[in-house]
């Protein structure tokens, strides 16, 4: 229970630190059991990230087989199996419940100085909702495989002597990791709702709780969407029925308008948490109030109820009627506004802050130019014109990697290690994330960047080769150059992100040991010890203003922050 | 009955409005057949459905406890049928739009015949 | 700002340890059901979108479907529903004011009125597919012909290794009966084709066998109805998919039913050691009712979502 007892004296934040959360209770079942959120935020973010590897490591494999002209290593077949699966994977296992499920399942409750989130219970179903979903998704590789692209476009999908034989369970895959974002996303409304602190008013939240409200309402309202639309399409593939198929009577543009319906708002629930995120980095790491609080807030929101309006933007080249193409056209230009609302705020609370180059600042900085790109193309892309010239071309390839990994994914480092030392009471070796995340930056930029170029020559999406017949020999030499580059880039990344998950892990083992505030953080996660205790504080903990950094000093006993020892807090007054 | 909240954690609707819901139901259900006897044209479609979210308005706001609840929770559920709307109404530009492309078929004879015995 | 003792007051067993008050945990159960009841709304409404586009761009073929489904059976149904609603509502009332004797017959009586609709529902589908109203091409298939493949490729894609099985023609009765709709204005439909090995009179007795057995308000089978439009069978997909779907939903409904009925009993009281992984650790009261206010949410939206289909197919 959160109390605001500002009759005893101020709290030792830096707290005992035994009997974590991690030391609570042992054995594998109180893991696989467990109802506490911050048990389940660390199982999350093990098998996501063991996810990311593998769908990582298709990518290396299309990367490898396109670095080259001719079918090198990969037959047509394996190679659009690939890249299907690495799309499923990515989006569904991956970057969706990416920083929600893992780091939002952790810090959010203890933001909110809260004991756990609002059904324990729930939060424990829809992890075991992404295990069984991660398997079904996992076994469709040997139950025929799946070559459709991870949008299942049809009529393909639904031929059953077209399409692999692993859809179904690709699509029994989807249906299930919905059920778990939902449930994820309706857990974190109602935490936010009904267990706020007396005197955490909404304007006094921290922006990474807005960004994750407004994440599940996307979850909520969207997701329902893409289950109907699995569901139909494993009917039309069983049965038959009608519905998508031309030659059958249906109409295949329906299904597009069912997929993108989720699919667009399933980018905001990628890109809101790392935003989210963003906010709490910039500001803490620039020893700064962030600029612009409420804007950020209600802009988070006003992304949330527009994703809903512009799916369309997916189907310029569908032969829907061109008024509708207008329409989406222009509600896609106006929903860049709230993003870029954002991004001037987080420049300006950078502007005169006391600025640490630590390693989740960095990867904050990197956000903010990487999400400048891919937001920016995105106009190039809900553009009619230019649409018509660069839909299904690697233009699109780019823009998408820079909006979901160079600002998604990179959002979601910044905060992993932003909430490292929170997690496990470890300190990384600062020095070593400074490189990779250089890397990771440098190797990003080559591979994707390389891409927009090739997209806007022409060469396009899904596609195994770019020689033999049909093509030109000035062709094929042109786009061999975009793409050997590309592949370098994406072996200088892969080099970076093993660097991470090395330094990361030595930290778990030899990484000095974290104070409760290492960064200089306001909010309420960092007045806990690190690692918190089960029960989240052991003493209950100030409810202020989270981005006013004037009441900490550093302590160099500790390499922490704590509360100014001049300050005493009077009664009424956090 | 009062309604006795001492105990309770919320408001306890009294069985005579939940019957007098349950009657105004039925009574609607009844006016919606007889009403489907008719042809208005191309109103049918929004009679009936009108008539329908009347229905639902006394299920979601009496039976559903709505009218005495947190006004969020209904926020929740107009937002629902607000995104449905959008959903429905942009997928159907295209049906507007085409209209004189579609392949009608034997549509039209159909439809002529059908006037003819029902009309 | 409020200062709060650390809880030492009695902290009622059905209070879990991050709420602070039985109130808050029950208004935030109230709405996590509403935001699940939004979820369902959404999956439901990708349904209505495809009826709506569908009506939209084929009006005749709604006008001409409703008559083959029993407008009778649907308005009983739909009194089932309503009524059960209301016994529903009125279990709620009950529970909150702890009669614990009348709570468990409103819930009786409801999931009566459930298992009520599931037996209409079950006879209007068997009524219907013993006519022969199948979803998909299956539509175009005469009752009794002894097909029941529902390989329906009929210009299959070519796909790799696959491209010799590819060839398979499309069934001859589908592709006989089955009329693409195209640019130009076509006759109206032709008289369905017999099966091979049968005659045209066998095939028409069986029909007029099937009319005289009729409860639908239809003098001919659609198959033979020259006014048949070209997508017919596009109607019964829609239909079977939303009451399909919806008829789930029901059947949902009893588990969760019974499941509450249980917990209005005194079984949890008697073995809370078996009941609690059912998370039913005491039976319910004045002081915890959530499950059955919560469930009643649920059968309200099941019984909502009615009242939008009964007209949609039965009544326009």
């Amino acid at each position: 229970m959160t109390t605001i007892d500002t009759s005893k004296p101020i709290p030792d934040p830096a707290g005992p630190a035994e009997d974590n959360y991690l030391t609570h209770s042992s054995g594998i079942m109180s893991w696989l059991g467990t109802l506490d959120h911050k048990r389940i935020g660390v199982m999350y973010l093990v098998s996501i990230l063991s996810a990311f590897f593998v769908a990582g490591m298709f990518a290396l494999l299309i990367r490898t087989e396109l670095m080259m002209p001719g079918e090198d290593f990969l037959t047509q077949d394996q190679y659009n199996i690939m890249f299907t699966l690495h799309g499923a994977i990515m989006v569904f296992l991956v970057i969706i419940p990416s920083v929600p499920a893992s780091l939002g399942n952790f810090v959010l409750p203890i933001m909110l100085g809260a004991k756990d989130v609002a059904f324990p219970r729930l939060n424990l179903m829809s992890y075991y909702l992404w295990v069984i979903g991660a398997i079904f998704a996992v076994s469709s590789i040997f139950l025929g495989g799946v070559d459709t692209g991870w949008t299942l476009y049809v009529p393909y999908s639904t031929r059953t002597d077209a399409a692999m034989g692993g859809i179904i369970p690709v699509a029994t895959a989807v249906f299930i990791l919905g059920f778990s974002s939902i449930f994820t996303g309706l857990n974190f409304i109602v935490t936010i709702h009904r267990l706020r602190p007396p005197g955490m008013t909404w304007f006094k939240m921290p922006l990474f709780l807005w960004s994750i409200y407004a994440t599940g309402i996307l979850q909520v309202m969207a997701t329902p969407v893409i289950g109907i639309t699995v569901v139909l399409l494993m009917i039309e593939r069983t049965f038959g029925l009608g519905i998508f198929d031309p030659s059958l009577g249906g109409d295949p543009v329906l299904f597009q308008h069912f997929f993108w319906f989720y699919s667009h708002p399933a980018v905001y629930i990628m890109i809101l948490p790392a935003m989210g995120i963003v906010s709490e980095l910039i500001a803490v790491h620039s020893h700064r109030h962030i600029f612009g609080y409420r804007f950020i807030a209600f802009s988070s929101v006003a992304i949330a109820i527009f994703s809903f309006l512009v799916w369309g933007h997916h189907m310029f080249l569908s032969a829907q009627s061109p008024l509708i193409n207008v329409v989406f056209s222009a509600i896609t230009f106006s929903v860049a506004i709230p993003s870029a609302v954002k991004v001037f705020n987080w420049l300006a609370t950078l502007y005169k802050g006391s600025i640490s180059l630590n390693t989740p600042m960095l990867y904050g900085l990197s956000f903010i130019f990487m999400f400048g790109i891919g937001g920016l193309t995105g106009l190039h892309l809900g553009t009619l014109a230019t649409d018509i010239h660069l839909h299904d071309t690697y233009f699109v390839v780019a823009h998408f990697h820079y909006v979901m990994m160079g600002s998604a994914l990179i959002g979601m480092l910044g905060g992993l290690h932003h909430w490292w030392p929170k997690m496990t009471g470890r300190m990384y070796t600062e020095f070593w994330g400074r490189i990779a995340c250089g890397l990771i930056f440098v190797g990003f930029n080559v591979t994707f960047f390389t891409q927009f170029v090739l997209g806007s020559l022409g060469m396009p999406r899904r596609y195994q080769d770019y020689t033999g017949p049909g093509w030109s020999e000035t062709t094929t030499a042109l786009y061999h150059k975009y793409h050997f580059v590309s592949t370098m880039g994406s072996y200088i990344m892969a080099l970076g992100f093993f660097i991470t998950a090395a330094y990361l892990i030595h930290s778990l083992f030899r990484g000095r040991k974290a104070p409760a505030n290492p960064w200089g953080g306001r909010s309420l996660e960092w007045q806990c010890s690190s690692p918190p205790p089960h029960d989240n504080f052991s003493s209950a903990p100030h409810v202020g203003d989270c981005y006013d950094f004037s009441v900490l000093e550093w302590d160099e006993q500790e390499q922490g922050y704590h509360w100014r020892t001049d300050l005493k807090h009077e009664p009424g007054e956090a | 009955m009062t309604d006795n909240e001492q105990h309770g954690v919320g408001h306890i609707v009294p069985i005579s409005i939940l019957a007098a819901t349950g009657g105004g139901l039925l009574v609607l259900t009844v006016i919606t057949v007889f009403a489907a006897g008719f042809d208005f044209g191309p109103a049918n479609v929004w009679i009936a459905l009108s008539i329908a979210a009347v229905k639902a308005s006394l299920v979601v706001l009496l039976f559903m406890h709505l009218l005495w609840d947190r006004p969020f929770n209904g926020v929740v559920f107009v937002a629902s049928i607000a995104f449905l709307a959008i959903f429905i109404g942009f997928a159907m530009t295209d049906t507007f739009e085409y209209r004189p492309d579609i392949d009608t078929g034997n549509a039209v004879q159909v439809q002529q015949k059908l006037d003819a015995i029902e009309p | 700002m409020t200062v709060t003792e650390p809880s030492t007051h009695d902290h009622p067993d059905f209070l879990q340890h991050h709420w602070d008050t039985p109130k808050q945990q029950f208004e935030a159960g109230k709405l996590g059901m509403w935001l699940f009841l939004a979820t369902e709304v959404l999956l439901f409404g990708g349904l209505f979108v495809l009826y709506a586009v569908w009506r939209g761009n084929h009006p005749e073929m709604f006008k001409f479907g409703s008559q083959f489904l029993d407008t009778k059976l649907g308005a009983i149904n739909t009194a089932v529903l309503i009524l059960s609603s209301l016994t529903m509502a009125a279990a709620v009332t009950m529970a909150q004011r702890n009669k614990r004797g009348a709570l468990m017959i409103l819930l009786s009586l409801t999931l009566a009125g459930a298992l009520t609709f599931l037996v209409i529902k079950y006879f209007e589908y068997s009524h219907k597919f013993h006519e022969g109203y199948y979803p998909g091409m299956k539509f175009y298939e005469p009752p009794g012909s002894g097909s029941l493949s529902w390989d329906n490729d009929p210009t299959p894609m070519v796909h790799g290794a696959a491209a010799a099985h590819a060839t398979e023609a499309p069934s001859p009765l589908v592709a006989a009966n089955f009329v693409m709709p195209d640019a130009e204005p076509t006759t109206i439909a032709p008289p369905v084709v017999a099966p091979a090995g049968v005659s045209q009179e066998a095939l028409d007795a069986l029909y007029d066998d099937i009319v005289a057995e009729h409860h639908d308000d239809h003098p001919v089978h659609p198959l033979q109805d020259p006014n048949r439009p070209d997508n017919a069978h596009m109607f019964f997909n829609i239909y079977f998919l939303m009451t399909g779907l919806h008829g789930i939903h029901v059947s949902a409904g009893v588990i969760m039913l019974t499941w509450l009925l249980v917990g209005a009993s005194s079984i949890p009281d008697r073995w809370p050691q078996i009941t609690r992984f059912f998370l039913l650790k005491r039976s319910f009261g004045a002081d915890w009712f959530t499950p059955v206010d919560l469930g009643g949410l649920y059968w309200h939206i099941v019984d909502l979502i009615w009242i939008f289909l009964f007209p949609l197919f039965y009544l326009i």
